[in-house]
């Protein structure tokens, strides 16, 4: 089983702040590192290809040095990596950025399944995935909770919807997203670090695709304006604990004495 | 033997030489002090000079307030008081002082030994309503908090200003109050080292009410007998802490940490000193086995990112960058991997952080849902005897046909030996109990080590604290409580006391 899945470098921090008179946000400093949803379909794609054999190859689209993702996607244990990076995809909205993603996919030749993650902790669009997919004329299947059989043809998967789980078949090739917690995600190994230190990372910009229209990346590709960028309100958290009476009580009571209203 | 009739120290500071041979044997029979039952009138005067509101007697005691997490060792207190300030303490120790009523100061009561169990009644003072973080200095990089402010409130606080305190012993509910009061360690104690390491200045009420103030916002402290270093880990006998300034460090901007898998324990702690004699230090090493993973993965619910080995080291690194981090793990990565670890498992951000070390923490939830009782011993060890001790306790398991499990601190020689009942019937399971602890307690003493590490004698280990270093250092222990507690009201019947 061939396999693609699609990653993205975020900021390492949930503490981004946003320049209250630019509306950008504030990047200098601050760490970054895989979309923690995406190591979720990596760990995916690597279950599937020990299972059933294979490859698992990642691409990201984003700056220059989101080049370290991939770099940690081999030390996870991805065989191969391409970048797609071009100033002129910057500002790309969701569309342009799947076109771009899609236009390196086909890169690759051939693949059997795409996997990406349910979303990203910084765009939160949950989008990308099915609009590749869109691009690329294959049936996809978001919030993938559970992948019951694979064979070489097709997945059974279940999907999560509102208020039910929909049990799926769906044939190669074909795009999936993945919730979190479908596989525990491995750690980057010291090892495979060493290992592939020095293993080829294809970088492509607009002139390697296949499309090199440059109306369709970019700013210029995106049809979605952003008029502002603004913090959120503070919301206030709420919990919800069920339990017996008595059990209840007391974790109140515990709470309202750790926030020391009692 | 004839006790002298004022007995507040059960007076072996008081017997003749001759007299202190029968010590041993007359250790059961020296808490026979007869305390102030409190009356009406003390619990008027005592609602008098707080507020009635927060003074409970007898029945309005909650039961929570009658043992700590060890929960074996058990007494109420006859009231309980929750003071506001250092005033009032203060207030009702002269009272309790002149009264010949003991008293004991409760923080979370999380402890481990029974230290904040009261043995003879008296008065409990819960120290959670004075939770005032009071002032960060900035420029001389001190916290003054109150004794009941929890150490995450610390963690955090400190945290947003860019500071670090770093004592770190897990029970993220504790007090500092309470931590001070057992000189509690924690994992970071490797490179950073315990509480009494962070305590700079305190004020204490002595029992007679007296409010000291030893120490201060002073890098140095040459200044005769440190008052500080006595009452840190005194377990509430000497003195009641009612502010501490503690010192901080500026927070390091990274961490990582490395998870090593080795084919078995015995490897795996067995190269923890090469990597301390690469002068590579860690803030933590912990070790655990594949057993208590699967008990926590069960436990939580939640899958441990690797379970295929025998045996774990988990290290974290802090520093200021990430190359800085990364240029020390590789050289220990290396080290590990000749010396036999099959990998070298990356834990960089927020989310495999929390990954790897909430099974950690929930390591000992995990380990007693899996039996019916459990019993700890805490001994502290040369870092380079780790392995021989816990060779040793895997012996006792086979020679005495009882469970022992143990994860902890490999790098600085603090160990959790947990000792499982499982289906064992009461008599079987003490007669047993009672072996494998001594058999382990003069282990550690062989290889060098004591008593506890971080955990405190309280009630629970105090023979085995007599038997580790003898009458006469119990002696000068006993002197020691007799000259901040004459009348020997505060906490009677722990750590030196019998």
């Amino acid at each position: 089983m061939d396999i693609i899945v699609c990653i993205k470098q975020v900021p390492g921090t949930s503490k981004v702040e946003v320049d209250p008179e630019t509306g950008v946000l504030v990047r200098d400093g601050i760490d970054s590192k895989m979309n923690p949803y995406d190591l979720y379909a990596l760990e995916t794609a690597l279950q599937l290809k020990e299972e059933y054999g294979g490859s698992v190859k990642v691409i990201s689209m984003g700056p220059p040095q989101a080049i370290e993702i991939i770099k940690e996607a081999y030390m996870i244990g991805a065989d191969e990596g391409i970048l797609v990076t071009d100033k002129k995809f910057a500002g790309a909205d969701v569309l342009a950025t799947s076109y771009a993603l899609a236009q390196g996919i086909l890169h690759f030749k051939r693949f059997d399944l795409i996997i990406t993650g349910k979303q990203t902790t910084d765009g939160d669009t949950a989008q990308v995935g099915p609009e590749i997919a869109e691009y690329l004329k294959i049936p996809h299947v978001s919030n993938v909770l559970r992948i019951i059989k694979a064979t070489k043809k097709h997945l059974i998967l279940d999907m999560d919807m509102p208020d039910s789980i929909g049990t799926i078949k769906i044939l190669f090739p074909c795009l999936i997203t993945v919730e979190k917690d479908i596989f525990q995600p491995r750690l980057p190994s010291y090892k495979k670090r060493i290992l592939t230190m020095n293993r080829e990372i294809k970088i492509m910009g607009i002139s390697q695709m296949a499309d090199k229209d440059e109306k369709k990346y970019g700013l210029a590709g995106s049809p979605t304006k952003v008029e502002r960028i603004f913090p959120p309100e503070e919301k206030f958290d709420r919990e919800t604990w069920t339990g017996s009476g008595e059990a209840l009580a007391e974790k109140m009571t515990k709470k309202l004495k750790e926030l020391k209203f009692i | 033997m004839n006790w002298p009739k004022y007995s507040g120290l059960s007076s072996l500071w008081y017997l003749m030489p001759n007299e202190r041979n029968n010590f041993k044997m007359d250790l059961k029979c020296m808490c026979s002090k007869e305390y102030k039952k409190i009356d009406k009138n003390d619990l008027d005067y005592l609602k008098s000079i707080t507020d009635s509101s927060r003074v409970f007697f007898k029945d309005e005691i909650s039961e929570d307030y009658s043992h700590d997490e060890l929960n074996t060792v058990r007494g109420y207190p006859e009231v309980l008081i929750e003071p506001l300030n250092t005033g009032e303490v203060s207030k009702i120790m002269k009272y309790a002082y002149e009264k010949d009523i003991p008293v004991i100061a409760r923080g979370s009561g999380t402890g481990l030994v029974g230290s904040c169990v009261p043995l003879n009644g008296g008065i409990m003072l819960s120290m959670l309503r004075m939770n005032k973080i009071l002032e960060l200095d900035q420029e001389n990089l001190t916290l003054t908090v109150e004794p009941g402010v929890l150490l995450m409130e610390i963690a955090k606080f400190v945290e947003d200003h860019d500071l670090f305190y770093p004592p770190d012993p897990g029970e993220i509910s504790a007090t500092i109050g309470g931590n001070i009061s057992t000189n509690a360690g924690g994992m970071r104690a490797v490179k950073y080292g315990v509480t009494r390491d962070y305590v700079m200045g305190l004020e204490i009420v002595l029992p007679s009410g007296t409010v000291f103030n030893p120490g201060g916002k002073v890098v140095k402290d040459s200044s005769g007998y440190s008052i500080i270093d006595l009452v840190c880990g005194s377990e509430g006998t000497l003195a009641i802490v009612t502010k501490a300034i503690l010192k901080l460090l500026p927070l390091p901007k990274k961490t990582i940490s490395l998870l090593v898998p080795f084919p078995d324990l015995k490897t795996a702690i067995g190269s923890v000193p090469k990597i301390i004699k690469a002068k590579k230090i860690p803030t933590a090493i912990e070790f655990m086995q594949r057993e208590v993973i699967l008990a926590a993965e069960e436990y939580l619910g939640k899958k441990f990112p690797d379970n295929s080995a025998d045996a774990y080291l988990l290290l974290t690194f802090d520093g200021n960058s990430k190359e800085e981090i990364e240029k020390d793990y590789g050289v220990v990565a290396e080290i590990f991997i000749s010396e036999g670890a099959y990998d070298v498992f990356i834990s960089d951000t927020d989310e495999r952080k929390e990954m790897v070390w909430s099974a950690r923490k929930a390591l000992l939830e995990a380990l007693r849902a899996s039996t019916s009782e459990i019993d700890e011993c805490d001994v502290v060890v040369p870092r380079n005897k780790v392995a021989d001790f816990i060779n040793y306790t895997d012996s006792l398991q086979k020679e005495n046909g009882i469970r022992i499990r143990s994860f902890g601190h490999a790098g600085d020689g603090n160990l959790h030996v947990y000792v499982l009942r499982d289906s064992l019937d009461e008599k079987t399971w003490k007669s047993k109990l009672s072996q494998v602890f001594k058999k382990m307690y003069s282990k550690a003493e062989e290889l060098g080590g004591l008593v506890s590490g971080e955990h405190g004698i309280g009630y629970a280990k105090k023979e085995f604290l007599s038997s580790h270093y003898g009458i006469e250092f119990i002696e000068l222990m006993i002197g020691i409580k007799a000259a901040f507690d004459p009348k020997n009201i505060l906490n009677p019947g722990k750590i030196c006391q019998f």
